[in-house]
């Protein structure tokens, strides 16, 4: 983790004002996003689990901003940030969350499966760790047809004990494939903390065993960030070889809407809160004189606005209807169902 | 027409496949420098390269997940199984990702892989190697299931189902690949879904699939021995199932065996004698019979294998019973 002093934030000043001001938006615009879903979700707006990303934004929005376009995202059943992120609307990602038919998938998949081909974000997923070996086969499918996308597979700290985790760092590796594992490590698999279900609690250590490049980077710091997942970028397009990066942050919010959170101290969840990616960024931004107030302002309102006519568009947006639509996209062609 | 070996078919498929289509590669577990355990990708290696024969880690879940993914990003894998039990390991790409991406994401993804498997006991492989598990997958909304039979099926098939824009799941038999047919010359395709009547008869028809369809047929020479003709319904596809060549068979035979090696219960037997219920009821003049592999983990003794799976006499008797020519 890189050491900040107040009066020479060199991390910082590396970037123009446009990328740091652009980060700060994507960021908040993710947070107040969230914030909105949850207040939709107790007014039974939309159904099944949802699970909010908050207090995760600078590890993601860090990590995906490092992409250049044309490079494919992978995600989790937590992933509604992830999505937008790379550049998914909001207001079809809203309409998801609705079930309706301008949402990413049509009302058919919800919370955990937005997915947007043209964005290239290849979708939200919701078997641990299952997402992984599709991100190496899209790697893979780079690398057969020569281009120089690159390929991120996002996943938590609970998909490093999975077997298919570790299928496909072992495939990435051995078959030299350009993709860059990160793993948002918020430090509970639902509500089992990591030292109590992981041998090794670094995540990034586990890449050793397949021989893949690694680091561990403070995700509560969207800057350090973004520079380690650039230059993981960079080393993955350019040596066609994997990379893994662990983003260290925290969730806020519960696993899900249901959470007894009977696992984890209030005093914890403060202490976190205390450094959180959004705050210490505008200090930050303040400190060095490379923002002010007013522009933090001007984003609320701005991201204010995104998210109310993102609702207002999944309001408007129709249900599908089960008496005509049901079986549509069962199959690619004119394969039946079932004769009955 | 020529005969060859079921095996070759598929050789041939595969071949013809990769020189037509660029994006037709192939993965699985020492198909390239070693041939394919059961040898069906054998030369492909040589003479396509490892960029399209990519030979895996014993890795099933992760590589049929890799394939299902570079399925998504527009490339034609077949992925190779060495065998059906080991799909098992990737049951969680199979069903919980290929089969439901197209129609989870909204009909914005498709996935078009073949997963190629051989099922089947009779080699005293034992209890992990010799099982029959299709319905696992034909349960599966979302995926295409074909079993053929023949050499000639087993490559219109093969070639229909890597141009299909679905997950195909492409179950052979160990016990085919050294069985020859009449396989066509010219380019042709056998289409996904529909059965095939093996052999015409009128008096009782028997369906089947995969390697039973030529037990079947064995069956259908002796019973004509006493003037039975039976008629041999070879499903291809378990699904979609073609239910209009079964009904029609049924129609017109008015009596039907089951037929298949794998265990019965809640089995592709199970559910062909539920369908010739309720679309040819009226039709039969007696209750069907159902013939399945016996259910129990195969045991590796060959007298004890051979009482698990379903055999001549069982076929011949079964289509008797039926008739009410029971011996």
């Amino acid at each position: 983790m890189a050491l900040q002093t107040k009066s020479a934030d060199s991390a910082l000043q590396q970037h123009s004002r446009d990328e740091l001001l652009a980060l700060h938006r994507t960021m908040l615009l993710n947070r107040r996003f969230e914030e909105k879903v949850g207040e939709m979700y107790t007014r039974s707006k939309i159904g099944g689990f949802l699970h909010l990303n908050i207090g995760e934004e600078g590890a993601f929005v860090g990590a995906i901003r490092a992409l250049q376009p044309g490079d494919y995202v992978f995600s989790t059943y937590r992933e509604h940030g992830h999505a937008i992120t790379q550049g998914v609307e909001p207001r079809r990602v809203m309409a998801e969350l609705f079930g309706r038919v301008d949402g990413t998938s049509k009302g058919r998949g919800g919370s955990m499966h937005l997915f947007d081909a043209q964005k290239r974000f290849m979708g939200g997923y919701a078997i641990v760790a299952g997402s992984i070996a599709l991100a190496v086969g899209v790697s893979l499918a780079c690398v057969y047809r020569g281009t120089d996308e690159i390929v991120m597979s996002l996943f938590g700290d609970g998909a490093t004990n999975n077997g298919t985790f570790h299928e496909s760092m072992n495939l990435a590796k051995v078959w030299n494939l350009p993709v860059v594992f990160v793993c948002v490590n918020n430090q509970y698999g639902m509500g089992t903390a990591v030292d109590r279900a992981s041998a090794v609690s670094e995540m990034y250590r586990k890449a050793a065993g397949y021989d893949i490049p690694a680091e561990r980077v403070d995700g509560m710091d969207v800057i350090a960030t973004l520079d380690a997942a650039r230059k993981a970028a960079d080393f993955v397009r350019q040596e066609k070889t994997p990379y893994f990066l662990e983003a260290l942050t925290y969730r806020y919010r519960g696993h899900s809407m249901a959470d007894p959170q009977n696992y984890r101290t209030k005093e914890e969840i403060e202490e976190w809160r205390h450094r959180d990616a959004i705050e210490s960024f505008r200090k930050r931004l303040r400190d060095a004189a490379l923002a002010s107030e007013q522009d933090f302002a001007e984003h609320e309102a701005e991201v204010e606005r995104v998210v109310q006519e993102a609702v207002d568009f999944a309001d408007a947006s129709r249900e599908p209807d089960p008496a005509t639509e049901l079986l549509d996209n069962a199959y690619v062609g004119d394969i039946p169902v079932s004769w009955r | 027409m020529a005969a060859i070996t079921y095996r070759d078919a598929l050789n041939q498929a595969l071949r013809e496949e990769m020189q037509r289509d660029e994006s037709v590669f192939l993965m699985g577990e020492d198909i390239g420098v070693w041939g394919g355990s059961f040898v069906v990708t054998q030369g492909l290696y040589k003479e396509f390269g490892e960029r399209r024969v990519r030979d895996t880690p014993i890795s099933e879940d992760g590589f049929v997940g890799a394939g299902i993914g570079a399925a998504l990003a527009g490339l034609r894998p077949v992925v190779e199984i060495m065998t059906i039990n080991f799909s098992l390991l990737a049951t969680d790409q199979i069903v919980n990702s290929a089969a439901k991406m197209r129609y989870m994401f909204g009909g914005n993804a498709k996935v078009p892989i073949v997963i190629r498997m051989p099922g089947g006991g009779g080699h005293q492989l034992g209890a992990q190697h010799s099982q029959s598990l299709e319905v696992w997958y034909a349960n599966i909304p979302g995926l295409i299931v074909v079993a053929p039979a023949v050499p000639a099926d087993a490559k219109g098939l093969l070639k229909a189902a890597i141009r299909d824009d679905n997950p195909v799941i492409f179950i052979e038999n160990e016990g085919l690949y050294t069985t020859k047919g009449d396989v066509p010359e010219e380019e042709y395709l056998t289409p996904l879904g529909k059965a095939d009547v093996k052999r015409v008869g009128r008096d009782v028809s028997i369906v089947t699939h995969s390697r039973m369809v030529l037990l079947a047929l064995q069956a259908a020479d002796e019973l004509a021995k006493e003037g039975i003709e039976a008629e041999v319904v070879d499903l291809r596809s378990l699904r979609p199932l073609d239910v209009a060549t079964i009904s029609a068979s049924v129609h017109k035979t008015n009596h039907a065996v089951v037929l298949e090696e794998g265990w019965g219960s809640y089995g592709i037997t199970a559910e062909v004698a539920a369908t010739i219920y309720e679309v040819a009821f009226d039709y039969l003049d007696a209750p069907l019979v159902r013939i399945s592999g016996v259910e129990v983990p195969m045991p590796y003794n060959l007298k004890m294998e051979k009482a698990c799976i379903p055999n001549l006499e069982q076929v011949v008797t079964g289509a008797k019973k039926t008739l009410g020519k029971a011996a």
